[in-house]
């Protein structure tokens, strides 16, 4: 090797800086995944023990002071389905249209735009929203079915994005070739676009879930209950749901120092959730992209 | 048959793409009717009259000033445009103490006289009192009733809106333990996040990228009432603890919580954006014989400036208007911050705590609409400008 042009030390404090550098940039994310565990690792360390059958299927006893949570699981299951209704069609016919019907130009960019907008409004607005058409101007009182409706508006922008996102990697010569063999548009977008755009569609979907399952500011006032033991039997009915149960039961109630292990279960119950959610999600997508490489 | 069954659900796909547009128009509709309605309120707690002797000339009081007068913090009436006679206040609760039963009358029907001759005797005297109890011929003087104005709202320095006889909506410091509480958390966020999108986007290696991309993910996903809970039994008493604090929830630890949920919007937002730079660019600039970290911080850094921008400021959005974690753990007192160890209190965790305690209608109840009119433009602006940023991108 030849000698390098610069003097030594200038190389020296290059080669230095650099290594300073990326040393630092190394410790901030390892840190940053260290934060992750912490939180991880408090919550799964302080909740295991917590968890039993009886915690997952037995209504809160005692002034909430004991008993389980299992009316929060129902709760928070009954209104991911409930979005679900709500934003699944609407979100994906929206996508549809985005990427398949809309010309490019002005209004395909507004819309986008009004999206995004969508997707930045804090959930408390949501909340407020919610409870001004849903629980007083429409009339349904706070219940499952307002609490469904203001998370399924919460989720729409998400379901939206993905949907477009899906359909917008699918070459168009799949949609001429289609074309070509005499399909109208909407049997080329049926039979050819959906399908090869599911996966990832529904990658997107359960991710909007894991979403909606853990949102407290939008059902407080359209939805959640402090105290329903029953289980609700109509959806004008109000419910308990984990994450509204997780603040109530640590931030007031009758007895913190007592319910604090009823907490530490229910935050361990919705990281579970979380998690599950999660790694559906990438299993789905590693799935999908391996089969696709296959073929 | 088949064609027009094509148009239907073309017509049926077109009007769901609007539903976005629909659903913002809605909330603006819904918040704007409810929020404006403040300023058709009444600053006196309605059906209630301020009565004063008819000999003392003062008639308008703000909002502020009648706190002040009731609390008894203005003690004469010189101190707001009056004679300089001392303040003599009276309250309905307090009519037992004034009057003996006998002058009430068994069933208080006589208390409004008594009430009226207490104050005609009082030069000094400022009641509080139900209006249909004045009866008609007692001459006395009243302050006059306003409505709030915008100016008492926007610029009030103090939210006291279940104070009595008038209710305060000053929203200065809502804005403030906002604008304070991200700030900090910006602040505290912007190096973690910046160098954790450098690092996983130009230094790590493939294998580390793969771990800390769903470490992103999941952080992200994590609801925030976990990270209220995880910040009220963790980071609060270690505040406490280390600052030696009387209470450890604080705006300190707000912005600590809110920083770490900030990091998953703009670590990925700026990572996309890094990693988006084209790989031309890079290769001049190490072939020119600069290092990787020149070629970073000279080349990749100011050509994905847009894209990090954007990443900030969606991180700054999610801070504003977070609601959950930060109610658990600031501590929630309404006073202008002066220090971020001082409990404050922002403005989507006023309208969280209050709003299921005010009385659908009312004055407070509207003003926590506006509330959201404020919070819902903030995140306006915030996520048009991160449009214009991305846009002039391109």
């Amino acid at each position: 090797m030849e000698s390098p042009r610069y003097p030594d030390r200038y190389d020296l404090r290059k080669r230095r800086s650099q290594w300073v550098a990326f040393a630092l940039f190394r410790v901030f994310s390892l840190f940053i995944a260290f934060v992750l565990f912490a939180i991880l690792g408090f919550i799964i360390y302080k909740g295991v023990g917590v968890i039993s059958w009886d915690f997952l299927t037995e209504p809160p006893t005692d002034g909430m002071t004991s008993g389980g949570i299992f009316p929060a699981i129902v709760g928070t299951l009954l209104l991911m389905l409930g979005s679900a209704i709500v934003a699944f069609p609407v979100g994906i016919m929206s996508g549809i249209y985005m990427n398949e019907y809309a010309s490019r130009g002005w209004l395909v960019r507004f819309i986008r735009l009004m999206t995004n907008n969508l997707s930045g409004v804090p959930s408390i607005v949501f909340g407020l929203f919610g409870m001004a058409l849903f629980v007083k101007y429409l009339g349904f009182g706070d219940s499952i079915l307002a609490g469904s409706l203001t998370l399924g508006l919460l989720s729409l922008p998400l379901v939206i994005r993905t949907t477009e996102e899906a359909l917008k990697d699918i070459p168009s010569s799949y949609r001429e070739g289609s074309l070509a063999l005499g399909a109208t548009k909407l049997q080329t977008i049926w039979k050819v676009i959906l399908p090869m755009g599911m996966p990832r569609i529904i990658t997107g979907l359960i991710l909007s879930l894991g979403r909606v399952s853990g949102e407290t500011a939008p059902i407080l006032f359209t939805c959640a209950a402090y105290f329903f033991p029953q289980l609700p039997s109509s959806i004008f009915d109000q419910c308990m749901a984990l994450p509204y149960h997780l603040y109530v039961i640590s931030t007031s109630g009758t007895d913190i120092e007592a319910q604090q292990p009823i907490a530490y279960g229910t935050a361990l119950v919705l990281i579970a959730i979380i998690l599950v959610v999660n790694l559906l999600a990438g299993g789905m997508r590693r799935y999908f992209e391996n089969r696709l490489k296959t073929k | 048959m088949r064609k027009l069954f094509e148009k239907i659900v073309q017509w049926v796909l077109t009007g769901s793409g609007f539903v976005t547009s629909i659903v913002i128009l809605l909330i603006i509709g819904f918040l704007f009717t409810e929020g404006a309605g403040l300023f058709r309120g009444r600053v006196i707690e309605e059906g209630y009259v301020l009565a004063l002797n008819k000999e003392n000339p003062v008639s308008r009081l703000t909002a502020e000033q009648i706190k002040g007068v009731f609390d008894e913090d203005i003690a004469n009436w010189k101190e707001v445009g009056g004679p300089d006679l001392p303040i003599e206040t009276f309250r309905l609760e307090d009519v037992d103490r004034y009057f003996s039963e006998e002058e009430l009358g068994p069933q208080y029907e006589r208390a409004g006289e008594a009430i009226v001759g207490w104050v005609e005797e009082h030069p000094g005297a400022i009641a509080f009192v139900p209006r249909v109890m004045i009866p008609e011929e007692a001459d006395l003087h009243y302050i006059e009733d306003r409505t709030i104005s915008p100016a008492e709202v926007f610029a009030g320095a103090e939210w006291f809106p279940t104070a009595t006889p008038a209710p305060l909506f000053g929203m200065l410091p809502l804005l403030a333990g906002t604008l304070w509480v991200s700030l900090f958390a910006i602040l505290f966020a912007l190096p973690f996040g910046l160098s954790v999108a450098i690092y996983m986007s130009e230094v790590a290696s493939e294998r580390m990228r793969s771990i800390l991309k769903p470490v992103i993910e999941l952080l992200n996903g994590i609801p925030s009432v976990v990270y209220g809970f995880f910040g009220l039994i963790v980071i609060v008493p270690l505040l406490q603890q280390g600052f030696d604090l009387p209470v450890g929830e604080s705006g300190l630890a707000g912005s600590i919580v809110l920083a770490i949920m900030a990091l998953p919007t703009m670590i990925t937002v700026a990572e996309d954006a890094m990693r988006s730079c084209p790989r031309s660019l890079r290769e001049a600039s190490l072939a020119l014989g600069a290092t990787r970290w020149q070629t970073i911080y000279r080349v990749v850094i100011p050509a994905s400036m847009s894209g990090i921008t954007s990443g900030v400021v969606l991180g700054i959005g999610r801070a504003v208007g977070e609601t959950m974690a930060v109610l658990m753990v600031t501590g929630n007192a309404a006073v202008i911050p002066t220090s971020i160890l001082e409990p404050l209190r922002t403005i989507p965790a006023t309208i969280a705590a209050e709003l299921g305690e005010a009385p659908a209608g009312g004055s407070h109840y509207q003003a926590l609409f506006l509330l959201g009119v404020i919070l819902f433009f903030i995140t306006l602006v915030i996520n048009m400008s991160v449009e214009y940023i991305s846009s002039k991108n391109k």
